[in-house]
């Protein structure tokens, strides 16, 4: 479904991702961990079509990155720390907004606001919110047109803890629904307990990759920790 | 062709929604007019022969600077809660977003012209009520709206965005300005249209030629 080969970034003289190489199928849900500045984010905003790379090949869902942009961006909803929601528009405004984009019916928008729970107040402002209440929506907003893929960035920034485990029954609902998931996160927990697979990034290079089987969660940390000192990658 | 037009009309929806929740842009668009047009009135009012040769160009100040709050205001939108990105991720052509953009500014620019030129008549005893004149208006409006729009969206991830896009847009759009200025005041001092032309084809070709860059360019503007 994804596949990332030899894959580089740069930002004027940083190199943030070092040829790097990743390959999900269908129906995975990936977490990929590593400490700040590790290249999580990037790798995200190249897979949605908000970047571009420097170097090395990139298909999602069939379809070559960058020069295939607008196909790849017909199978992918994107979920990141911030909403990407208007504070001046109802929820259901703003579903309705992005269905016009995505060409989705109205139907449909109701089904997903009743999938993420925010049916009841549909009509109120998205600024009038808690912050669990707009990643709420704004999963709502990435699955309205059914996308193949969800990418998240880091969604459960700022969340409560019932807040974050809202967020997680629905993300597993998602999940359920068949489709390919890939999740940045910090917390190694929540990110053992949702994935399928972990992967952990450190300066620009994958260092470890593990299926849900082959780790128990007490070794977790000890696991990162090793991932990353192990990782050093020379300049 | 259809699916395009859809996209384009759904972003101009969005924008005057939520400009009807708030009306922050246009009222800060239209207090600042208002004053801009007092302050030259109450400056020039002594000088009855400065006033009638400086009007046009009095209009014209109130029209761009007014304009370049709206400007400002309507792409910091986009950027607060990182909505760019959610438009960006649409599987619609960018230019989708420029031109949806340039119509909800243009909308916000022509009401205030509509509340201000009312106001500019009565306070400088100029006839703007005509159709050349009003032509003019129209044209200026749209060249400077095209190309604000593009110079704010790539001015959108620096800092000091408020202060880039003027000093980037005034240079830019002079064409557009002393074109909209020499036609306006044609207009206001009756003179016949064969000597107003020139500023008028000028305007049109200047609108066209810009609205065609930026329709060719917007890719590459909200590229990171």
């Amino acid at each position: 479904m994804i596949s990332v080969k030899k894959l580089v970034k740069r930002f004027g003289p940083v190199t943030v991702l070092r040829e790097l190489d990743l390959e999900v199928s269908p129906g995975e849900f990936v977490a990929l961990l590593g400490p700040n500045g590790a290249g999580k984010t990037t790798l995200l905003r190249i897979l949605a079509t908000l970047s571009k790379p420097n170097s090395g090949l990139v298909e999602v869902a069939s379809f070559k990155l960058p020069t295939q942009a607008v196909y790849v961006r017909e199978q992918l909803g994107v979920v990141s720390h911030l909403p990407l929601l208007y504070g001046d528009l109802s929820a259901e405004e703003n579903l309705a907004f992005y269905s016009r984009l995505y060409n989705v019916s109205d139907s449909r928008r109701e089904q997903v606001l009743g999938l993420v729970g925010l049916s009841a107040r549909k009509k109120d402002l998205v600024r009038t919110y808690s912050r669990g209440m707009q990643q709420r929506l704004a999963i709502g907003r990435a699955i309205l047109h059914s996308p193949r893929i969800l990418l998240l960035d880091e969604p459960h920034t700022g969340l409560d803890q019932e807040a974050g485990e809202i967020l997680d029954k629905v993300l597993r609902e998602v999940a359920l629904e068949g489709r390919t998931v890939i999740m940045t996160s910090h917390d190694l927990v929540r990110a053992a307990d949702l994935a399928s697979r972990l992967v952990v990034l450190s300066k620009g290079k994958i260092r470890t990759s593990m299926t849900r089987d082959q780790f128990e969660s007490a070794d977790l940390v000890s696991i990162y920790r090793g991932a990353l000192a192990g990782g050093e990658v020379g300049k | 062709m259809r699916s395009y037009l859809n996209a384009v009309r759904a972003v101009v929806w969005k924008d005057l929604t939520a400009e009807w929740r708030t009306r922050e842009n246009l009222t800060a668009m239209l207090v600042f007019a208002l004053l801009t047009v007092l302050i030259f009135n109450f400056a020039l009012e002594l000088d009855i022969q400065a006033q009638e040769s400086l009007s046009a160009g009095v209009l014209w100040v109130t029209f761009i600077f007014s304009g370049t709050i709206g400007l400002n205001r309507s792409m910091a939108a986009e950027k607060d809660r990182g909505c760019l990105d959610g438009l960006l991720l649409a599987p619609v052509d960018r230019s989708v977003i420029y031109f949806g953009k340039v119509i909800g500014n243009m909308i916000f620019m022509l009401l205030v012209e509509v509340i201000i030129l009312p106001i500019y008549s009565f306070l400088f005893q100029v006839p703007v009520f005509q159709p050349g004149f009003l032509l003019v208006v129209l044209l200026g409006s749209i060249g400077y709206v095209a190309v604000g729009t593009l110079l704010a969206t790539m001015v959108i991830q620096v800092r000091t965005r408020d202060i880039l896009l003027p000093i980037l847009l005034f240079p830019l759009t002079l064409p557009v300005v002393i074109a909209a200025v020499k036609a306006s005041q044609g207009f206001l001092e009756f003179v016949p249209i064969s000597e107003i032309s020139t500023w008028l084809n000028l305007l049109v070709v200047y609108d066209l030629i810009f609205i065609a860059v930026a329709f060719m360019v917007f890719d590459y503007v909200v590229e990171e």
